[in-house]
């Protein structure tokens, strides 16, 4: 066992963490899409999928057989490489994006000192994901999705960074690990950086194309746009993604506002998983019950509100922390 | 407010004899030819040199008919009793609406099949032009000047004119169906989009614009409803509503099936209405027949067909925030739906069709503890029309997709024969419950809701108030239930009164032939209106004797309310589209027929 050095185990370690906390973002995304349903059910007085395992929490094993066995179909009007890729980029760039989040103080996979800017990166990223559907498609319903898609993207990811900065000029890194530990000593972010957290959440909202942000699939009007020529396991990365997208947020909310892996007021800190867990998951709960909950807004209202609000606002957020920033300095 | 929406609507005139008086003065008596009828209002023939001028004549009046209300055709060749009219091969019927003056008129012209054309009224009432395509369609009648007289209801590969008397009413008089390439091919030509075709431009000076086929399947066509838009980036330049596929060809099903047995087929017509549907087709057979109904029956109506409102408009509720992109209410509404249908089916045995009226009654009396079902319903549905005004009418994302979205104004309105919520939201106080009361409803306390802005967001409104008013009208009925049969005494009852057909010969012979043929009823024309759950629904209907209809003519709302969507929708975007389609409130086989 001499190739075992000390440093070759920890790279193995590492390389099984990274594996196990893929495999668990994985799943994770793919099991929402039961949770989804039954919570929906919930609140929409009904009983969802009930039937498969106990509270049919089994579903998601019907539905990846389902899905698995379909055939895979390309229509013979697209373009087919690119038709191809879409699903991939789709469910990989989010997906990429979770490298950054430190789940505990022991756990995550990469610590990049560009942490956030990754994040940005691959967030850009996933927008291709629609665009090469929409435009593959050769649709008009997909072509029109992928429209509103690359108009609405490029108006969220102006605040999307933007409503960060705060952020970064209060620690003074990008580094997540840097940032968690910021709030343990300090405050939450939450409570300085309220104004970025809206705009944030917002954003976030808009980058997973969750409703009332749908506007590139909006089914009441363009009928499931860019992905509505797929079928079988293509359209079900594009329905992962979409989930991975919640988890991955949701993650970074709670890493960038609510203190990580931390309890409130430093309550239990040997279960850092369970914090970061339970903190995740209400943020995942609440993406699905705004989505129980609300109408969708017409696009070019949603432009006018990322332009004329939320954009207005981080720049204040911005300036009024910086100005206290040097302030305090 | 303008004055003109401010409209006093006087109390209705019967057989207005106003009208005939001013267009005996302008044309003389020698031009016109007066026909009795029992439509309640007069009937007036004219030649075909002079309708043009006596239509622009009416709608130019002081007081003028601002609505072409129907506008169809008949064919003539097979009608014994037609004493006293001029002679016709075909005619075709002009149905003219007064608001101020709260009264009708019908023009009809004669037309031999030597000559099947006749100018078209598109020029005087925009709305004409589908009811002339359909007369088209129908009947093979050309309209000089039509600015697209094509095919409406049917295929455009269709052979013959349907409603023809001539024509096959049923698929076994036809020689059984074959495919052949040719034929194939054919069809597949036949489907292939060219925009000119449609009236389309396919190019601006330096673009191309997109052309985007909405339906017949679309989440949110309400049905097989398709509507081709012509699209600069997402704004809808043009669009043309095409409707057809829901089509059962019912106007020429009543011409085949007795009084009686068509009663099922009215309840498909507007398939949320119920037993609302029934209602005008028997109200205006019992006018032919002559049939005055017992007070039970009227209040019995009256309380089933406002459970059927109630159900619609829960449903359209449901739809409509469901099509603004709020996916919960829809549940909930289903949820009030199915507690109204509890009553419907402990009362009728049925849900979606129960087809419970009848000529001259209703089918069975009210079961036993009707009364605290009823209660429960009236109890319970309050609230929740006050929760859903709260949390999803008044949210202010649902606000912004509908306030000030596909608006028109009272004008517009009357000009394309809208009827019901789509014109009380334009200000128009004009419920035919209120303004031309029928089945009893003078004897009720009831308002009509109105706004003010015709938009997508007060249709809504209006809908939602008329739910109350209906609640309280139920409770009327519910408080208020006389005593007495649930049939009327006539012969012409159907099925008639059972009571005396044991003891007596000759009763039992007519009863026989009364239900086993059916009734026949004495040669005459009757017409009967009704609020119906999405505007104006009539059955005009046309005897000549027998035991079955010689002409039935289903007048129904969606079909004039589609007909307007290019005029409203151009300029606007996708999104408004959907929340104007779901605020018309409309189903295809209320359209199609």
């Amino acid at each position: 066992m001499s190739w075992l050095s000390p440093e070759m185990a920890d790279i193995v370690i590492q390389i099984l963490k990274s594996l196990v906390i893929m495999l668990a973002v994985v799943v994770c995304g793919a099991l929402l899409s039961w949770v989804e349903r039954r919570l929906l059910g919930l609140w929409q007085d009904r009983y969802g999928p009930n039937r498969v395992g106990p509270f049919g929490a089994f579903q998601l094993g019907a539905d990846m057989v389902k899905m698995f066995f379909k055939e895979d179909w390309n229509p013979p009007f697209v373009d087919k490489l690119i038709f191809t890729l879409a699903p991939v980029v789709a469910m990989s760039a989010l997906l990429i994006a979770f490298v950054v989040i430190p789940v505990t103080p022991t756990w995550g996979v990469a610590d990049l000192n560009i942490g956030l800017l990754f994040f940005f990166a691959m967030a850009g990223l996933a927008v291709y994901a629609v665009l090469f559907a929409g435009w593959s498609s050769n649709n008009k319903f997909a072509l029109i999705g992928a429209l509103r898609a690359s108009a609405q993207t490029l108006s969220y990811e102006v605040f999307l960074g933007l409503s960060l900065m705060g952020i970064v000029a209060q620690v003074g890194s990008f580094n997540m690990r840097d940032i968690v530990d910021y709030q343990a000593q300090n405050v939450w972010f939450i409570i300085p950086q309220i104004l970025g957290f809206a705009t944030f959440f917002i954003a976030g909202v808009a980058v997973t194309h969750r409703h009332p942000f749908d506007q590139p699939e909006a089914e009441q009007e363009i009928a499931d746009g860019y992905h509505i020529e797929y079928a079988g396991m293509k359209w079900g990365m594009f329905f992962v993604g979409e989930y991975i997208g919640i988890v991955m947020v949701s993650a970074l909310l709670v890493t960038l506002f609510f203190g990580g892996w931390h309890g409130p007021f430093g309550l239990l800190p040997e279960v850092p998983f369970l914090w970061f867990a339970l903190k995740t998951g209400f943020f995942i709960m609440l993406f699905i019950l705004l989505r129980a909950s609300l109408p969708r807004p017409r696009y070019d209202q949603v432009m006018a509100f990322g332009w004329k609000v939320c954009l207005p606002l981080t720049l204040i957020n911005l300036l009024v922390t910086g100005a206290l920033v040097l302030a305090a300095q | 407010m303008t004055a003109e929406q401010a409209l006093y609507i006087p109390p209705y005139k019967a057989d207005d004899p106003d009208v005939v008086g001013e267009l005996t003065a302008r044309f003389g008596e020698q031009t016109l030819t007066l026909q009795g009828t029992r439509t309640g209002m007069p009937v007036v023939w004219v030649p075909r040199e002079k309708l043009i001028e006596v239509l622009s004549f009416l709608r130019g009046l002081p007081r003028p008919y601002v609505m072409l209300y129907d506008l169809h055709g008949v064919d003539e060749r097979l009608r014994t009793h037609r004493q006293g009219l001029p002679a016709a091969d075909f005619s075709v019927f002009y149905h003219l609406m007064s608001l101020e003056r709260n009264s009708d008129v019908m023009i009809k012209v004669a037309l031999s099949e030597g000559q099947m054309n006749l100018p078209t009224a598109s020029n005087i009432w925009p709305n004409a032009n589908w009811y002339e395509r359909e007369v088209w369609d129908m009947y093979g009648i050309t309209f000089d000047g039509h600015p697209h007289l094509t095919r409406l209801l049917m295929p455009p590969t269709w052979e013959g004119h349907p409603l023809r008397k001539d024509y096959p009413a049923r698929a076994t008089e036809f020689d059984p169906y074959t495919l052949t390439a040719a034929k194939q091919d054919q069809e597949q030509e036949a489907l292939r989009f060219e925009p000119s075709k449609w009236g389309m431009k396919q190019h601006k000076e330096h673009e191309d614009f997109m052309f985007l086929n909405l339906g017949p399947n679309h989440p949110s066509a309400h049905g097989a409803f398709r509507i081709v838009l012509q699209l600069d980036g997402e704004e809808i330049v043009d669009c043309v509503p095409e409707i057809g596929y829901h089509h059962r060809g019912a106007e020429k099903m009543a011409e085949r099936q007795s009084w009686h047995s068509f009663i099922p087929y009215t309840d498909r017509i507007d398939y949320l209405g119920g037993v609302m549907n029934n209602l005008p087709y028997v109200l205006s057979v019992e006018k032919l027949a002559g049939i005055t109904v017992p007070a039970r029956v009227d209040v019995i109506r009256i309380m089933m067909a406002e459970f059927f409102r109630i159900l619609n408009h829960l449903l359209y509720l449901g739809t409509y925030i469901q099509d603004v992109g709020a996916m919960t209410p829809v549940f909930f509404t289903f949820t009030d739906r199915q507690r109204a249908y509890k009553v419907v089916e402990a009362i009728t045995g049925f849900r979606l069709h129960p087809a419970w009226y009848r000529i001259g009654g209703v089918a069975h009396d009210l079961p036993r503890g009707w009364d605290k079902l009823v209660k429960e319903f009236i109890d319970w549905m309050p609230k929740r029309l006050d929760e859903y005004e709260k949390a999803a009418l008044q949210n202010s994302i649902l606000k912004g997709r509908t306030q000030g979205v596909a608006a028109y104004n009272s004008k517009e309105a009357l000009e394309w024969g809208i009827t019901g919520a789509g014109l009380r939201a334009t200000g128009v106080d004009f419920d035919l419950r209120k303004a031309r009361p029928y089945s009893g409803y003078e004897n009720f306390e009831f308002e009509v809701p109105l706004a003010a802005n015709g938009d997508a967001y007060d249709r809504c409104m209006v809908k939602m108030g008329e739910m109350r008013q209906s609640l309280r009208i139920i409770e009327q009925c519910l408080k208020n239930m006389p005593e007495g049969p649930y049939k009327a005494d006539h012969p012409l009852t159907t099925p008639p009164p059972k009571e005396r057909t044991l003891q007596h010969i000759e009763t039992l012979i007519t009863h026989f032939l009364q239900v086993s043929w059916g009734p026949v009823m004495p040669a005459n024309e009757s017409f009967q209106m009704i609020e119906a759950t999405k505007g104006i629904n009539s059955y005009y209907l046309t005897s000549d004797g027998g035991t079955m209809s010689y002409r039935t003519r289903i007048r129904t709302p969606s079909f004039a309310h589609l007909q307007q969507i290019p005029a409203v929708i151009r300029g606007s975007m996708i999104p408004d589209l959907i929340a104007y389609l779901g605020s018309i409130d409309f189903v295809m086989a209320d359209v199609d027929r």
